[in-house]
């Protein structure tokens, strides 16, 4: 599926897992990929990877969580392509622990990152997508932040209010033809889940009833699908990527 | 600066509205077809149009052209 040919994709936290892929898929689907990540090195990298194959990709040091920053970045998007189409926020992290022992720290965190973040993010990009009429947002959440899970409720938390903000974001602008879904992915093969001690993975692998991991490119097909014309009708949804995990 | 011009043309860019239509009697909403959205849109086009900040209690009094004119050039002079 070709057809991003002139769009511009901002994905944030996309030097490495997930968003590099969904970055990667964009550019190779004829969009002008833009990386946003943390560190300086690994974004010259990830753009390096796309450029060499052929593609376009331009990159950007932010932290989602630093709105200052985040709208400068945006204007200069803006101001040097006149227009941006799509964001993705999949910048993300995890800071595990049970409720009991779970520092204060550790909550803010990853609260900030995810759900503050996304809504950094989407504020900030919001005034160029109603001026031009037309955007597509796409929030990376998880299964977690539907089910919940023991030692992830911070994260759990982070994800579930990306969903209702989701929800809020879609109402608030489907006048202007903009589009916000969302996307849940389950048990996938990147940097975060291989932290995770070999007995959680297999554990998880075994309640798959699709039986394997997924990969970054599965999250990265269903990016390309909301974000064309073909889901011109989907708004507000969430969308589980998760080989049956949870049904 | 002539503010009235400015804010003037503020309206037209933004509300898409001709500019005889943008009268001081003419209320954003019901006269010059502006939703809830564009509204938003307009105050921060005027705060960021002329480097001033509108608080939300101002930016809810500001429901015609001529309120709006009213309220800038009083800021601003
Ligand atoms: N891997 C999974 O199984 C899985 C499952 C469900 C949801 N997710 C979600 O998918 C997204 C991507 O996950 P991943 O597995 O690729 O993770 P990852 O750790 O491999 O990559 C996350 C990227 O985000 C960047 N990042 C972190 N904090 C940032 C910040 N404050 N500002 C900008 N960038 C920041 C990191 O530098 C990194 O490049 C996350 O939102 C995650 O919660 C992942």
């Amino acid at each position: 599926m070709k057809g991003f040919e002139d769009k511009i994709a901002v994905v944030t936290g996309s030097a490495r897992g997930i968003g590099f892929a969904i970055a990667e898929a964009f550019a190779q689907n004829g969009a002008t990929a833009v990386i946003l990540d943390l560190n300086q090195e690994d974004v010259n990298n990830a753009v390096q990877k796309i450029d060499d194959a052929g593609l376009r990709a331009i990159g950007f040091v932010a932290d989602v969580t630093d709105s200052d920053s985040i709208n400068n970045i945006f204007k200069e998007i803006h101001h040097k392509f006149e227009k941006i189409d799509i964001l993705v926020n999949n910048a993300g992290i995890t800071k595990d622990g049970l409720i009991m022992k779970m520092k204060e720290s550790d909550w803010d965190a990853v609260i900030n990152v995810n759900l503050k973040g996304t809504f950094n993010c989407t504020q900030k990009v919001i005034r160029y997508m109603l001026k031009q009429k037309f955007g597509v947002i796409i929030n990376i959440t998880s299964i977690i932040g539907i089910m919940g899970n023991a030692g992830q409720a911070n994260y759990a938390a982070s994800k579930g209010g990306i969903i209702a903000l989701t929800k809020s974001s879609a109402k608030e602008f489907s006048s202007r033809n903009i589009r916000v879904n969302a996307i849940a992915p389950g048990f996938i093969q990147t940097d975060m889940t291989a932290k995770l001690p070999k007995e959680v993975i297999d554990k998880y692998t075994a309640a798959i009833p699709l039986s394997c991991m997924g990969l970054p490119k599965d999250i990265a097909n269903l990016c390309i699908f909301l974000a064309s014309d073909e889901a011109n009708y989907i708004t507000g949804q969430t969308i589980q990527v998760d080989g049956g995990l949870l049904i | 600066m002539d503010i009235l011009a400015k804010v003037k043309e503020i309206i037209v860019e933004e509300l898409g509205v001709e500019e005889s239509e943008v009268t001081p009697e003419a209320n954003f909403i019901e006269d010059l077809g502006a939703d809830s959205l564009d509204t938003v849109e307009l105050i921060m086009k005027f705060e960021e149009e002329f480097d001033i900040d509108i608080a939300d209690e101002e930016a809810e009094k500001l429901t015609t052209v001529g309120k709006a004119i009213e309220y800038l050039k009083t800021k601003l002079g």
